[in-house]
């Protein structure tokens, strides 16, 4: 048998994608946000125990060296903003190990960009303005959910309070998974499960949804607030299109000690679930520590825009060679 | 056997689910945007052909299931078990029971090879060809000079399944049959 060189993409696509992105950095231009190119590979990695990093040896002035392949160019990002690059953007090669299916690719395009100076509400307003203007076709409205208000509206129960027995029992049979796997699990695990399986099919449904106030568990590098109803919350949001997630975004937590407490938290978590640890990236949190200005960062995933813009029905139909096929 | 992570379900491998040996169809990994990614698995069950889906956190494994498909002659029933041998010369004989053997027992015919689905070396479900050749053992006369119209009667074939065909088929021919979906191709 010969191997299949052939791309997964078809030419025709590639010129489509190259069109779109040619309107993504004319978007930037237009609005004075810098594009940028950080380094793919770091000293640091992800510590965020659902994501599986790659890494790769490398001989450097300090000796072999483990560099890290970066899950999102966050951390460079950052870095730059504490030097006072203003607004940045990229589109960054990021990898997330195992992550293979219709919508996930374990080496894929994220469209990353930073605001100083902005709310999380006007990064959202950004954000949707951008997703809309990729898709001429998209006239539908831009709705606004809680967290929350979600899982009440199509589980009738409240995130916050339910008991975990509940939320375990729940999470079984509307996730399709058995009592037995759930059995030890926590409240976020249920959480995720009855979001992937139950809440994510409803949403973008002829509309862009934005949801916000995420359980402050799941806030991840957003720092939290109180809400309306005084539970704390992460200063989040997530984009949907046809129910697929598009965009993830933060009003930036810029705490120096703060951010070293979650990152040892994460590596705690990793500890307990036998995982292994992952270096915490020093120089961001040096740079954090010197002082990076009041931000909201979002994460886009590019390729999932650009699969959702030419109504491909799967990933790997816009990249030029998908993982399986490299 | 070895155990399986969910990264590695493809289509076709077999595993263990609640104690019945299962084929995957299908797999797709869904994420939140942050958190816990999870597998969305649907399953076909080999002893009752049920298709079902299940959700697995990602990373979670299965035991793999010791099954295999062999092609096999059928040979007899003794009323109990219906008889088949092994088409690799070896002429080893499987007994299978009639909960495995199921609907194909309407398109049983001896000498024709059909598959066999082992598990731990017991058969566990049987497979007909997707065409086979049946003689008519009865059904009502051909009608002469109609072979045109599209009417049909009803037909017993000689594994005893009945099936619709045309008015001009009359009882002792053979007709190709389509297993699949019970219908009649063509005389054969």
């Amino acid at each position: 048998m010969t191997a299949n060189w052939q791309p997964t993409a078809s030419i025709e696509t590639l010129r489509e994608r190259a069109r779109l992105i040619a309107g993504v950095r004319a978007f930037f231009a237009a609005r004075g946000v810098l594009e940028v190119e950080t380094p793919v590979l770091g000293q640091g990695g992800s510590t965020d125990v659902h994501l599986i990093s790659l890494f790769s040896m490398a001989r450097t002035d300090k000796g072999q060296r483990k560099l890290w392949l970066q899950t999102s160019p966050e951390f460079h990002m950052k870095r730059l903003l504490a030097a006072g690059s203003g607004p940045i953007f990229q589109l960054a090669k990021s990898f997330r190990d195992g992550e293979i299916g219709s919508r996930h690719n374990i080496e894929f395009t994220m469209l990353e960009w930073y605001r100083p100076g902005y709310s999380l509400a006007q990064l959202i307003d950004e954000t949707t303005t951008l997703v809309a203007s990729v898709l001429p076709s998209f006239v539908g409205p831009v709705v606004h959910y809680r967290y929350r208000e979600l899982f009440h509206t199509y589980l009738a129960l409240d995130p916050f309070t339910t008991s975990i027995d509940t939320l375990r029992v729940l999470a079984a049979e509307r996730g399709q998974m058995s009592a037995y796997a759930l059995a030890d699990e926590g409240r976020d695990t249920c959480l995720d499960l009855l979001m992937s399986m139950v809440i994510e099919p409803m949403l973008g449904k002829n509309e862009l949804s934005v949801v916000v106030d995420y359980p402050a568990s799941q806030a991840a590098l957003a720092r939290r607030h109180q809400d309306a109803d005084g539970e704390w919350v992460a200063s989040r949001f997530e984009l949907y299109l046809n129910g697929i997630e598009l965009a993830n975004g933060y009003d930036e937590l810029i705490d120096a000690e703060e951010q070293r407490l979650r990152f040892s938290e994460d590596n705690a978590d990793r500890r307990r679930l036998g995982l292994p640890e992952v270096d915490c990236d020093e120089q961001l949190l040096a740079a954090l520590h010197h002082g990076m200005p009041e931000s909201a960062g979002v994460a886009l995933g590019l390729d999932r825009l650009i699969q959702l813009a030419l109504g491909k029905t799967r990933l790997e139909e816009v990249l030029t060679f998908s993982t399986p096929n490299c | 056997m070895a155990n399986y992570s969910t990264n590695e379900f493809k289509g076709g491998l077999k595993v263990m689910l609640d104690g019945d040996p299962c084929s995957i169809v299908e797999n797709e990994l869904v994420k939140p945007g942050k958190g816990q990614a999870f597998n969305r698995v649907k399953l076909r069950n080999l002893m009752t052909g049920r298709v079902g889906e299940r959700t697995f956190k990602s990373g979670d494994s299965l035991e793999g299931a010791d099954v295999m498909d062999l092609e096999m002659e059928y040979l007899y029933t003794d009323g109990d078990m219906w008889h088949f041998m092994k088409t690799d010369g070896s002429f080893e004989q499987y007994a299978v029971e009639k909960k495995a053997l199921g609907d194909t027992e309407k398109w049983l015919k001896e000498q024709v090879p059909y598959i066999i689905t082992l598990w731990n070396d017991k058969a566990i479900s049987v497979t007909p060809p997707n065409f086979i050749e049946l003689e008519v053992v009865e059904t009502d006369p051909g009608l002469k000079g109609d072979t045109a119209q599209g009417g049909s009667k009803p037909a017993t074939l000689s594994s005893g399944a009945v099936v619709r065909v045309p008015l001009f088929i009359n009882q002792g021919e053979v007709l190709k049959i389509d297993t699949r979906s019970g219908d009649y191709v063509s005389r054969a």
